[in-house]
């Protein structure tokens, strides 16, 4: 009977952002593909009573099924057994309710069986399906590997995987190996080319592969023997119906236990080359990677709302002292905190899929037809937020479910350690947000950049010019000045300053860019503007607070060296 | 072999499962606006299973919804279409208004002949209503055998063979492919939309019949036709020693419900 699409007022409304109809009308390469297929929107409005109605639906699947499969999934787990993996009962039914409900491939150009929905649908469907089950969320996202096949494959290889992606096969991504997790380019899974059955062969092993048992997978290379580092590297399909990959075990994990996590062998497994030869890393990998923070960014956001909806509705019915816990100002002020964490991580959630999708969009015109006027610009723009904001969403998201999650059970009490309700396990699966698809570590190195070279404090100097309030103009000039000034205290004082304290530059900006993000919205109800004001007092605080630490701390000081 | 073509009865009604934040008025009636409309429960659950007798027979059959209802029930039969029936028709007319069940039966009776279905499927009864009147009234009216309490039904060569959920067990029994089958809530929920199908026909027509296109006797439409009459209703407030007196009021509701969530009789 619940929905979390319906129930969530802040979803809908992105779909009215006044960039939606740059991004939806890209898409749809204006509208003509309605004369194709009979479910493509006319215009506008079409599109998003399309993009309302199915986000409706998988809402309803959300909160119905996959919510309510959730804590069984959480004790169950797969199992794996002959070199293959079961699911648990209740991901199988997910999975199977969602084939059925034709919402896989939803982001999948129609002529493959997708809907053809924008980054922004995909990414507010990542986010529900993890608000009900972080674990199996990871399975639905997986199905992004379509895009990578998709931008880089051949015609051949895409009619040939793509539609099944839409009828529900499910996919993974192996890269990491016993010896390349954060180090990918020192991945070693050979591939050689059987001149016998004229066909590239994978041998060696991946592991922490999420999903890993999945029909197609993707997968990282060796192709160019002799060599060591990234340039060897290629990307390849490998569909589980050609044989030659078993599951050695799956791990036992602290959250996410609903998504097998499998150790693979290949033994001269045939595979598909995806795209060019030496560019699996330097080129599809990136790329994949980039669209899988976000996809993780969603996943936090989801897990975030999950827990600080429980920790709301129990503060409000449990009573201590006579009265309900909410009363109490240490409660208040959790929740508080939680909500402006939440609502900050979402907007920037969805600014950053707006850019991918501009970005997307304008690529993809220009293979088409090509871009005209100002166009070329506008895609480079778009490219540049996207792949700036990506990584401090990733970022802060993920650190901010573990924040939130972790605040929830706080308001739980001793509740909140049983396994009876559900923030224990939000508490456990939000964990490894900050881990996998790059750590957080790395995430503030892909970031950093656009620190140094001044292109996110421009960004952040751009937004203010556009605050209309002269106090909050005033604040956030304060800091920008304070940003400005400890980047340009660490640049002064050489390299090793300015690694120890990268990460807190990043979040220095990254905390403004959020605050900015929330200022635009705050006129929607009063908690959105609750969540700017929150938000934008503990940005001043942290701000201050780095930039003391930054100041007075230096690599000498660093302990257990 | 000839499409068997199904008539799937559905009514749309308000969500009085909800239990928060509204309360009958003093007349007893439901503000419609207050709560969302939805297809009344077990008519899904009877969807279900025409669909599943559809795949029964390899697709060889045409469900059509039919329902009775103002304009806005449109709705509730475009979202039986998205969820797998083949086609719908609403009877909306001001000369069906204020139909009792006897009334009611008797219009979808004649939408049944117009349809030309033979095999006839409804929910038990409606959340609204709750008289559990119509199925059998429609199957008295068709002339053909009711089959009540369905759970689940099968085809076994011409027959169908249905098992009935009854209070003290089940029972099992065979009936032609011409029969009228009321479902409850024991049996299958019913799949979800299908998004395709719901983006294709996110505009769809739903065919709507006046009383006249029934070409039916007009004294036995709407209110007029209804022998059923309403001289009042009233809410029941049991009381008893030691007790706590709540009204039918939204705070007294809520205190209700806030006490039966904190013992967990429900969740």
């Amino acid at each position: 009977m619940g929905n979390f699409y319906k129930d969530n007022i802040r979803l809908k409304r992105q779909f009215t952002h006044p960039l939606m109809h740059e991004i939806v009308a890209l898409r749809e390469k204006n509208y003509t593909e309605s004369e194709q297929f009979d479910y493509a929107p006319t215009d506008f409005e079409d599109a998003v009573e399309c993009y309302d109605s199915t986000m409706a639906l998988l809402g309803e699947i959300c909160a119905d099924v996959i919510a309510t499969n959730a804590p069984y999934v959480d004790r169950q787990g797969p199992s794996c057994a002959n070199g293959r993996v079961t699911y648990a009962d209740g991901t199988q039914e997910n999975h199977r309710t969602l084939t059925e409900a034709s919402l896989y491939g939803m982001s999948l150009p129609r002529r493959f069986d997708g809907l053809n929905f924008p980054t922004v649908a995909a990414i507010m469907a990542a986010e529900m399906v993890a608000r009900a089950d972080a674990g199996f969320e990871n399975i639905w996202s997986l199905q992004d590997c379509a895009e990578t096949i998709n931008e880089f494959g051949d015609e051949e290889l895409k009619a040939e995987m793509l539609p099944r992606i839409a009828r529900g096969e499910t996919c993974s991504m192996d890269l990491t190996e016993p010896d390349a997790g954060s180090d990918l380019q020192s991945a070693m899974l050979r591939a050689w080319w059987d001149d016998e059955t004229q066909t590239w062969r994978l041998t060696g092993v991946k592991r922490f592969i999420t999903n890993g048992d999945a029909h197609i997978k993707l997968i990282l290379a060796r192709s160019e023997e002799g060599t060591t580092d990234a340039r060897g590297l290629s990307l390849f399909v490998y569909h589980k119906d050609w044989g030659g990959v078993t599951v050695r075990r799956i791990e036992r994990k602290l959250g996410i236990k609903g998504s097998p996590t499998c150790e693979l062998v290949f033994d001269n497994a045939p595979a598909k080359l995806v795209g060019s030869r030496r560019m699996g890393l330097i080129k599809y990998v990136m790329s994949l990677m980039n669209g899988a923070r976000l996809g993780i960014g969603a996943q936090a956001v989801g897990i975030s709302e999950a827990a600080l909806q429980a920790a709301h509705q129990y503060a409000l019915e449990r009573k201590q002292f006579g009265r309900p816990i909410i009363e109490l100002t240490a409660v208040a002020e959790m929740l508080s905190v939680m909500q402006a964490k939440v609502d900050a991580s979402r907007a920037l959630l969805y600014e950053t899929a707006r850019f991918v999708d501009l970005a997307k969009g304008y690529t993809e015109k220009a293979k088409n037809e090509g871009l005209e006027g100002d166009e070329r610009q506008r895609n480079k723009w778009a490219q540049r937020n996207a792949d700036m904001l990506t990584p401090i969403l990733k970022l802060l998201a993920s650190e901010y479910s573990n924040q939130v999650t972790y605040d929830a059970i706080q308001v739980f009490g001793g509740s909140g350690v049983v396994e009876d309700f559900p923030v224990a396990r939000l508490y456990r699966d939000a964990r490894v947000t900050t881990i996998y698809e790059g750590t957080s570590q790395l995430q503030v190195v892909a970031a950093v950049k656009y620190i140094s070279n001044g292109e996110l404090p421009a960004s952040i100097r751009e937004r203010i010019a556009s605050i209309s309030e002269p106090e909050l103009a005033e604040r956030f000039t304060h800091l920008a000045d304070e940003l400005e000034h400890a980047v340009n205290y660490c640049t002064e004082r050489g390299n090793d300053l300015f690694t120890l304290h990268q990460r807190r530059l990043v979040e220095m900006g990254g905390h403004i860019v959020m605050s900015q993000l929330l200022y635009a919205e705050r006129g929607v109800d009063e908690r959105a503007e609750q969540s700017f004001r929150h938000y934008l007092a503990m940005t001043e605080a942290w701000s201050a607070e780095r930039k003391r630490f930054i100041e007075i701390f230096s690599p000498e000081q660093i302990g257990l060296k | 072999m000839t499409k068997i073509k199904i008539a799937l009865l559905i009514k749309q009604v308000i969500d009085t499962r909800i239990s928060e934040g509204w309360a009958p008025g003093a007349d007893g009636t439901v503000d419609r606006n207050a709560l969302p409309a939805i297809i009344n429960p077990e008519d899904l659950h009877a969807l279900e299973q025409t669909l599943r007798l559809k795949e029964q027979l390899g697709g060889n059959a045409e469900i059509v919804a039919i329902s009775m209802g103002p304009q806005r029930a449109a709705e509730a039969l475009r979202e039986c279409i998205w969820r797998g029936a083949d086609d719908a028709v609403l009877i909306s007319d001001r000369k069906v208004a204020g139909a009792d069940t006897l009334a009611t039966s008797y219009a979808l009776a004649l939408a049944i002949k117009k349809v030309g279905a033979s095999l006839i499927f409804a929910g038990r009864q409606t959340i609204d209503g709750d008289t559990a009147h119509v199925g059998p009234q429609v199957a008295q009216a068709l002339g053909i055998p009711q089959i009540t309490y369905a759970e689940e039904v099968a085809l076994e060569g011409d027959s169908l063979v249905v098992k009935r959920r009854l209070d003290d067990g089940f029972e099992v029994v065979k009936s032609p492919l011409k029969a009228l089958i009321t479902v409850g809530s024991s049996a299958a929920k019913c799949r979800f939309c299908n998004a395709k199908r719901m983006l294709r026909s996110r505009k769809a027509e739903i065919k709507t019949w006046s009383a006249a296109d029934l070409d039916g006797d007009l004294s036995r439409f709407g209110l007029a036709g209804s022998p059923t009459q309403v001289l009042y209703s009233e809410p029941i407030v049991t009381e008893s020693k030691g007790g706590v007196v709540l009204t039918s009021s939204i705070e007294d509701i809520a205190t209700l419900v806030a006490e039966l969530r904190s013992n967990h009789t429900i969740e």
